[in-house]
């Protein structure tokens, strides 16, 4: 199974690199039609995806919302999409409704095909150090057991001959 | 939970050469010019990644007067990592469920362009 690679390239970014068995085309796809964003992004078990609305174009607006079936939360999100070049890279700003940090976070996801491989890349840059630390403290309330092997595998996977 | 040492945890880490020390010492303690070694660094710019990364309280001085080694201070780290998990966590699933939903597009392509 390819596995997730996460990594915090400065102090206001998160970046994610996944592999893929598909080509790129089909990879744009799933994140440009809203029956197939709908299929997969869905976070948590638990949830669904009633309302997922996509203007993809520049300068067009998506809007996302999740549903808790059981519990009947709801939680919202939307944004803009400031570059598309299909099918190899896409730029949007994103905000949550009741966003527990503030401003606005940009994303950028690039696609990248080799032998009919994807290498997908999202980096999710925050726009102030207010949200980062805001985002950061939300993170720290989930009792997830801390890997430290993990994190070992996660800077030996940084380039070692950097700037000084 | 203090925010305040997270941030200095996640500056610290934003450095490719601090990244880079941190797992070098993940595999034990090591003298300043053991950890300048591998890098095309100068001393004094090693030191100074080192002071970094000790304000932050990721790494410590060892006892021993002539090499103090530094050593890795695990527990902000896994504060940090806490946070990675659940963030990776979270997108593995999706990432799971693109898996699925990709294999299902490739084998419809195929049917309609034998």
């Amino acid at each position: 199974m390819e596995t997730l690679k996460l990594t915090t390239p400065s102090d206001r970014e998160i970046a994610m690199t996944r592999v893929f068995d598909a080509p790129r085309q089909l990879v744009f796809d799933a994140h440009t039609k809203p029956d197939l964003v709908r299929q997969w992004l869905l976070g948590p078990p638990g949830w669904s995806m009633p309302v997922c609305e996509m203007d993809v174009w520049v300068g067009g607006k998506y809007r996302y919302v999740w549903r808790h079936d059981r519990e009947g939360t709801e939680m919202g999100m939307g944004g803009v999409y400031r570059e598309i070049v299909a099918p190899e890279r896409i730029v949007n700003t994103e905000k949550f409704d009741e966003s527990w940090y503030p401003g606005q976070a940009v994303d950028t996801l690039v696609l990248v095909e080799q032998r009919g491989k994807t290498t997908l890349t999202l980096t999710v840059r925050y726009e102030s150090w207010e949200a980062r630390d805001a985002v950061l403290k939300s993170g720290m309330e989930s009792g997830v057991a801390a890997s430290y092997d993990r994190l070992a595998e996660l800077l030996a996977s940084t380039p070692a001959r950097g700037r000084a | 939970m203090q925010t305040n040492r997270l941030d200095a945890t996640f500056a610290a880490l934003a450095h490719p050469a601090r990244r880079a020390i941190l797992a070098r010492l993940a595999s034990g303690r090591a003298s300043v010019t053991e950890l300048a070694e591998p890098f095309a660094m100068s001393q004094p710019a090693i030191s100074k990644h080192l002071k970094v990364l000790e304000r932050a309280g990721l790494i410590s001085r060892g006892r021993d007067a002539q090499r103090r080694p530094r050593r890795l201070e695990p527990k902000p780290l896994g504060e940090a990592t806490k946070w990675l998990e659940r963030y990776r966590r979270l997108w593995e699933g999706n990432y799971q469920r693109l898996d699925a939903l990709l294999e299902q597009l490739k084998a419809k392509e195929k049917e309609w362009k034998p």
